[in-house]
């Protein structure tokens, strides 16, 4: 495994190896989440404090998110989502938004080839959002990359991107729609066949009987599941921005005022010790909702 | 705090070998000593809060004298169910909130506790009156009176499932008189008017407060949170008058991009 921070000497990178085993050995005495999810948030107010060129807090970010889904993987998460991309950001300016789809596009060829952490852990990648709104090229890497790591198993990177909450619950509606509809045509069918006699006479007791879209098919439909355990967002904004607002019933909301780009390991251990402390509070509360 | 051992705990069963033991005895100690620490952390900061939040509520702290409440237009509470059972803390909360002159607020606890106890939280209130109330006679925008709206879980993914069954029966409509079948296309608007015509006219929280032990919004209507600020003020029995003025004093000088 390597750690995606830039040049350092290997004996350093062996003892921090060892040390975080060390801690986690013993957090793994206690529940570790099954879901992570993450909102990168500071990449701008980064650059601006460390004066960098446009674009540059984007690029530490990048190389912050992939010490963080090493952290999260090695403490055993299976799932991790990070939210690279809203529907609301297209609103940004032009250039920025440009900036944003090629880094991505480098960054998805990158995570393709040999070497990668992708390989190295066994992670299924998975793009989700209204991939619709995607430009050509990036729509044809992302797929590209969802191909290639469909039999991976061990642990899942799902990425929102073209995500907003609001449209992922009305693309929810549209799907339960749709395969309710169909349900209600072959009823029709049946109906019909029945009235008139023509072909297999259809027993009555084999009709389902139809009750509209049910909350059971909204959740199934929507783009990201299982839901998270914990959600860290960093700068110290405490909204959600419309991210994960139908996953989040169970879910703690972390709020570490490091700007994202600052993330380490320490973030992920207290949001990990935070979910611990209350595992049985909102264990009671998923059973008390289903 | 209900600390539960993980897989580590559950290992003991299959272990003879004494290392083995050992080992997993001695990771045990540092994981609790481990949350020990951490559950004194968080008491250190309760204590350095309750006094902080005193000092504020004596006035002694002239940062928070002043407060913008204008710019809180609709003001949001979701309380653990367990812990809004403390009715009298509960009105003792929204009276502080009535005198700081929060105008429109919403009250949440996932098992609907509150709505159970709608009427006395109510008549306990000197000038407020009930959300639908408002609607109906069309005076949301008189600033004389507080309105308080009552919700639990079955006003948030429920509600979204009522709605949706209203827009799938428009399209069902639709697709029986058009000719052939189209996909079923529906847009936000249309979502916001189904959830209005159910009855669903709340608008969105600027600010959603927390009481309970976890910063969680435990159900809260997924519809109505897209930009919320949402604060964790801790457990009801700790409330305070400070940290209620400063949880408001800090949202009203938070600025949002809305993803820009």
């Amino acid at each position: 495994m390597e750690l995606y921070n830039g040049e350092r000497p290997s004996v350093f990178r062996l003892l921090g190896k060892y040390m975080r085993k060390g801690l986690y050995s013993i957090l793994t005495q206690g529940p570790i989440p099954t879901h992570i999810a993450f909102i990168l948030d500071g990449n701008r107010r980064f650059a601006k404090k460390h004066k960098l060129p446009e674009g540059g807090g984007h690029k530490a970010g990048f190389l912050a998110l992939l010490n963080v889904l090493t952290y999260c993987y090695e403490l055993g998460v299976k799932y991790a989502t990070i939210y690279a991309f809203s529907i609301d950001n297209f609103r940004r300016k032009p250039h920025e938004v440009q900036y944003v789809m090629d880094l991505m596009l480098e960054k998805i060829e990158g995570m393709i080839m040999e070497e990668s952490i992708i390989n190295a852990y066994d992670i299924c990648v998975r793009f989700v959002g209204n991939l619709k709104l995607l430009s050509e090229p990036v729509k044809t890497a992302a797929d590209k990359i969802m191909r290639a790591t469909a039999n991976n198993s061990k642990c899942v990177l799902l990425i929102a991107v073209c995500y907003t909450s609001t449209d992922e619950i009305v693309h929810a509606v549209e799907e339960s729609s749709e395969l309710n509809s169909n349900e209600v045509c072959a009823n029709q069918e049946l109906e019909e066949a029945n009235a008139t006699g023509s072909g297999t006479v259809i027993q009555i007791e084999n009709m389902e009987s139809y009750s509209g879209i049910k909350l059971v098919d909204l959740e199934k439909n929507t783009y990201i599941n299982p839901y998270p355990d914990v959600l860290i967002r960093t700068s110290g904004e405490t909204r959600l921005s419309n991210y994960l607002l139908w996953q989040t019933t169970n879910c703690i909301l972390d709020s570490p005022h490091a700007l994202w780009p600052e993330i380490g390991l320490r973030h992920v251990v207290w949001a990990v010790i935070n979910c611990q402390r209350h595992y049985s509070y909102l264990e009671k509360h998923k059973e008390y909702l289903k | 705090m209900d600390l539960k051992p993980g897989a580590g705990g559950q290992r003991v069963n299959r272990l003879v070998d004494p290392f083995a033991q050992i080992s997993y005895h001695f990771l045990q100690f540092l994981w609790r000593t481990l949350h020990l620490l951490v559950s004194l952390w968080y008491l250190q900061v309760s204590m350095v809060q309750m006094i902080e939040g005193f000092l504020i509520s004596s006035g002694l702290v002239k940062r928070y004298g002043a407060l913008d409440i204008d710019k809180v237009r609709y003001l949001a509470i979701v309380v653990d169910s367990e812990e809004a059972y403390q009715i009298s803390k509960v009105i003792q909360l929204l009276k502080w909130v009535e005198d700081m002159g929060v105008k429109h607020l919403c009250l949440y606890d996932s098992k609907g506790v509150l709505k159970t106890n709608k009427k006395t939280i109510m008549e306990s209130l000197n000038n407020a009156m009930p959300f639908e109330e408002a609607v109906e006679k069309d005076v949301l925008l008189d600033q004389k009176q507080m309105t308080v709206e009552f919700a639990s879980s079955s006003d948030g993914k429920e509600a979204i499932t009522r709605a949706a069954n209203v827009l799938f029966m428009k399209y069902l409509k639709y697709a029986k008189t058009g000719v052939g079948k189209e996909e079923p296309c529906f847009t936000e608007d249309q979502m916001d008017e189904a959830l209005k015509a159910i009855g669903y006219k709340g608008p969105e929280p600027d600010l959603l407060l927390i009481y309970g032990p976890v910063r969680c919004h435990l159900g809260f209507s997924p519809w109505r949170l897209r930009y919320t600020e949402m604060v964790h003020m801790g457990p009801l029995r700790y409330m305070n008058l400070g940290s209620l003025k400063k949880a408001i004093h800090r949202f009203t000088t938070v600025q949002q991009n809305y993803g820009t």
